[in-house]
């Protein structure tokens, strides 16, 4: 899996591209976390453009990144969501938890 | 088809693609086969995060056809089982810490079509789950 970054002002964008299953979550947990305590956003965007497949595992990245940013009273947005994504996230309810867009 | 390879997570991606080439046989629309991946990765995962928490074992991923388009996929590991199956399959419970969701079964249930799950304490698990392949093309214009 890929991750890169741009920070403006505060706020963060993450770009996760590849696959995000089990094997590539620890990687892009610990490089989230290393990003958000670098820069400490009041926002973080992950972008999910280019993320071609996503299994629970993903779930559990996202959710860190959430506590992470909720630790730091700041925001999470997840955006560009591919359909496969979409579904897995739809089935945790985390749409309810994480603004997509 | 039966393939049999080591509980290591390089493996994951290797398992899911084996299985969706297996069903390509059946002509699935995408989102079927992104459902079948998506099942067979939580099933493939569950044997490497909690069948051989500590060690390398063995899995096999079994695949089957029946004549009607039904898929059938099987999951096995020989490692230390579930203690209560039932409680494994609420959604959001774990024993894998924050790295893990406990949302693999409510998955594998909501992308494919039935379930079932067998363990018993130190001798493994088999996850047996189907999905019905839509034929296209029957009554297509």
């Amino acid at each position: 899996m890929e991750i890169s970054y741009t920070n403006q002002n505060r706020e963060l964008t993450i770009y996760l591209k590849g696959e995000l299953d089990h094997h590539a979550a620890k990687q892009a947990m610990a490089a989230i976390d290393d990003q958000i305590e670098a820069c400490l956003p009041s926002k973080a965007i992950l972008d999910l453009k280019f993320v071609t497949f996503m299994d629970s595992s993903g779930i559990a990245v996202l959710l860190r990144a959430y506590r992470r940013m909720s630790e730091l009273e700041g925001s999470l947005m997840v955006r560009n969501v591919p359909e496969q994504t979409r579904r897995v996230l739809n089935v945790a309810g985390l749409n309810r938890l994480i603004s997509f867009c | 088809m039966s393939l049999e390879f080591p509980s290591k997570s390089a493996n994951e991606g290797f398992a899911r693609t084996a299985a969706a080439c297996f069903a390509a046989q059946l002509d699935p629309t995408l989102e079927e086969l992104e459902d079948l991946k998506t099942a067979v990765s939580e099933a493939v995962t569950n044997c490497i995060v909690h069948a051989y928490p500590k060690s390398i074992g063995k899995i096999r991923l079994k695949a089957r056809l029946s004549e009607n388009g039904m898929l059938e996929i099987a999951v096995k590991d020989w490692g230390v089982g579930i203690p209560n199956v039932e409680q494994a399959m609420v959604p959001l419970y774990t024993t894998g810490g924050e790295e893990r969701s406990g949302m693999g079964f409510t998955i594998m249930e909501s992308f494919m079509d039935t379930l079932k799950v067998r363990s018993s304490s130190g001798r493994g698990t088999t996850v047996t789950m189907r999905k019905k392949i839509k034929q296209r093309g029957d009554g297509e214009q």
